[in-house]
């Protein structure tokens, strides 16, 4: 659904990402690791359309990107689930509509997903907090948050960067849970982590793929893991 | 694209789409503010404009047939007199035609004064030419130069040609009127542009979070559109009213002041100032689109 073919990138100066290739296929299950400032986050970008190639072709539910219009983008975002490793709510709405907001911007009655609305918040464990804003949030509840809302759209590929760096064991099992479950419904999930703990936990329950960036580059990650 | 109901909708809005953007507290009044001071404005130029066209109008029309050539000469002469009067009209430029009055016509004039029997024919009384003067018009001392040369017994009579000028004054008034108008619209475009753009890179994390979850760029600009259209269509509507009372309310300057007297609306003549607040509410709408789709650019 998202194929990277010979992909690099750089910010102006040396390039950061070079030659990566990685097809992101239905039902795939991906956990992205690497030194911080390798580059996972700015991969994600490439996948999301936030950043543009600087070489090779990054293509989208079949379509090549760099020939995406901005409305193109936003369609293929719907069908994208993002949490961001900051996570970026809109501070003065409360949990819920920001839950929700993907809901809205697509133009989607909020009444017809109202279960899924609560689901996912009971899931995530935000019902008793539904109605603070997000500044009013623990760091683990907002990526709590984040993960909630990435999934409301139901979209095809969730890409997560770092969704469990501030929760505690159990709640990082249960979100990857969730996942899994997702994934098993033909999902295509990709996990930026240095979680080590969480990689071999997912391992025990999905043909996970392990890929790490390393001086630039993409390499499988070995047995180990 | 139909352009009322899609107009309609703006207006009626979306709720929710308008609380993913946060309130705006000073650009909000700014806005206000700026509309209603503009359409206050704008109704005094408006005023101006509209007094000043009907006073060219007045005024031009009085001096289309404002002159008439009188001429008396004993009675043997009169028709030859005449004669070269209007052969000297034709050849003159800057007038358009010139008529001489027959006899029913000239007892019609005098008629208010000697009452209806008068005896015209058996009157020496002088023949009235009529003159239609042109734009531009004519040369008022050439001609009586050669007039007396040619018919000594004819008289220009041009009192009112002195108001040439003034008519001149009333239509530069005029377009001075709508020329206040149009800067009044760009400065307000500017004003709604700046108080845009303040929100929108106040707001810049909130358009990242939209673009982010899937918002098309329409959406975005919607809430920021809507919201500034709405705060100029309540500003200049109050502007406005404030305006058209203060016209109602200016002191009566009497017949006699002429040109202040003009100054306000006549009959409907006062529904041209109720343009003013759908005119700013389209300004505003297309000054924060504009910023809005700017501001969008530079995220992706
Ligand atoms: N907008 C930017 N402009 C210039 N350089 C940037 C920009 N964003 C990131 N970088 C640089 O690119 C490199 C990769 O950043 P990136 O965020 O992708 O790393 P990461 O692997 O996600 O790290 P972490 O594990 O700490 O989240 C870093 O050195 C960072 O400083
Ligand atoms: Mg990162």
């Amino acid at each position: 659904m998202i194929e990277l073919r010979d992909v690099s990138y750089s910010y102006g100066g040396e390039a950061l990402l070079r030659d990566l290739s990685l097809d992101l296929g239905p039902g795939s299950f991906h956990f992205l690791t690497g030194p911080s400032g390798s580059g996972k986050t700015t991969l994600l970008k490439l996948m999301y359309l936030e950043l543009a190639a600087t070489g090779g072709t990054v293509e989208v539910f079949g379509r090549d990107a760099a020939g995406l219009g901005r409305d193109d983008i936003a369609m293929v975002r719907r069908r994208i689930g993002i949490v961001h490793q900051d996570c970026r709510f809109l501070d003065h709405l409360p949990v819920r509509d920001n839950i929700a907001l993907p809901l809205d911007t697509a133009g989607q009655e909020r009444q017809g997903h109202q279960g899924e609305l609560d689901e996912l918040l009971s899931w995530v464990g935000l019902r008793p907090r539904a109605d603070a804003t997000p500044p009013e949030l623990s760091g683990g509840e907002r990526q709590r948050a984040a993960l909630a809302r990435a999934l409301i759209l139901s979209p095809d590929v969730i890409l997560a960067d770092e969704p469990t760096g501030n929760l505690d064991w159990e709640m990082s099992l249960r979100l990857l849970t969730l996942l899994v479950e997702l994934n098993r419904l033909g999902k295509a999930i990709l996990i930026a982590t240095h979680d080590l703990n969480l990689i071999r936990q997912a391992k025990a329950q999905v043909a996970a793929r392990v890929i790490r960036i390393r001086s630039g580059r993409l390499e499988m990650a070995g047995a180990d893991l | 694209m139909n352009l009322v109901p899609r107009t309609l909708a703006l207006l009626r809005g979306d709720p929710r789409a308008d609380r993913v953007v946060p309130p705006t507290g000073f650009t909000a009044h700014l806005t206000v503010f700026t509309a209603a001071a503009m359409a206050f404005l704008a109704v005094f130029a408006l005023a101006l404009s509209l007094a000043s066209a009907r006073l060219a109008d007045r005024w031009g029309e009085a001096l289309a047939q404002s002159a008439t050539i009188r001429i008396s000469a004993p009675a043997d002469q009169l028709a030859v007199q005449t004669a070269a009067v209007l052969r000297v009209l034709e050849e003159t430029p800057g007038v358009v035609s010139a008529r001489q009055l027959d006899d029913a016509e000239q007892a019609r004039l005098l008629e208010p004064f000697f009452g209806p029997d008068l005896p015209i024919g058996s009157l020496p009384l002088p023949r009235l030419v009529e003159v239609v003067e042109g734009r531009p018009g004519y040369d008022g001392e050439g001609l009586r130069l050669r007039l007396r040369a040619e018919a000594p017994g004819a008289v220009l009579d041009d009192h009112s040609r002195w108001r040439r000028p003034l008519v001149a004054a009333a239509e530069r008034l005029n377009r001075l009127g709508l020329a206040a108008i149009g800067l009044i619209s760009l400065a307000m475009a500017a004003m709604i542009t700046l108080a845009a753009n303040a929100a929108l890179s106040a707001n810049a994390q909130v358009i990242g979070v939209l673009r982010l979850v899937g918002a098309r760029d329409a959406y975005v600009a919607r809430a920021f559109v809507r919201r500034f259209t709405l705060r100029a269509l309540a500003g200049a509507a109050a502007g406005t009213g404030a305006g058209m009372a203060a016209v109602a309310l200016l002191p009566p300057a009497g017949e006699g002041a002429g040109f202040l007297t003009g100054l306000g609306f006549r009959g409907a003549g006062w529904l041209a100032p109720l343009l003013i607040p759908p005119v700013a509410g389209v300004v505003a709408f297309w000054a924060t689109r504009a910023a809005a789709f700017r501001a969008l650019r530079e995220v992706t």
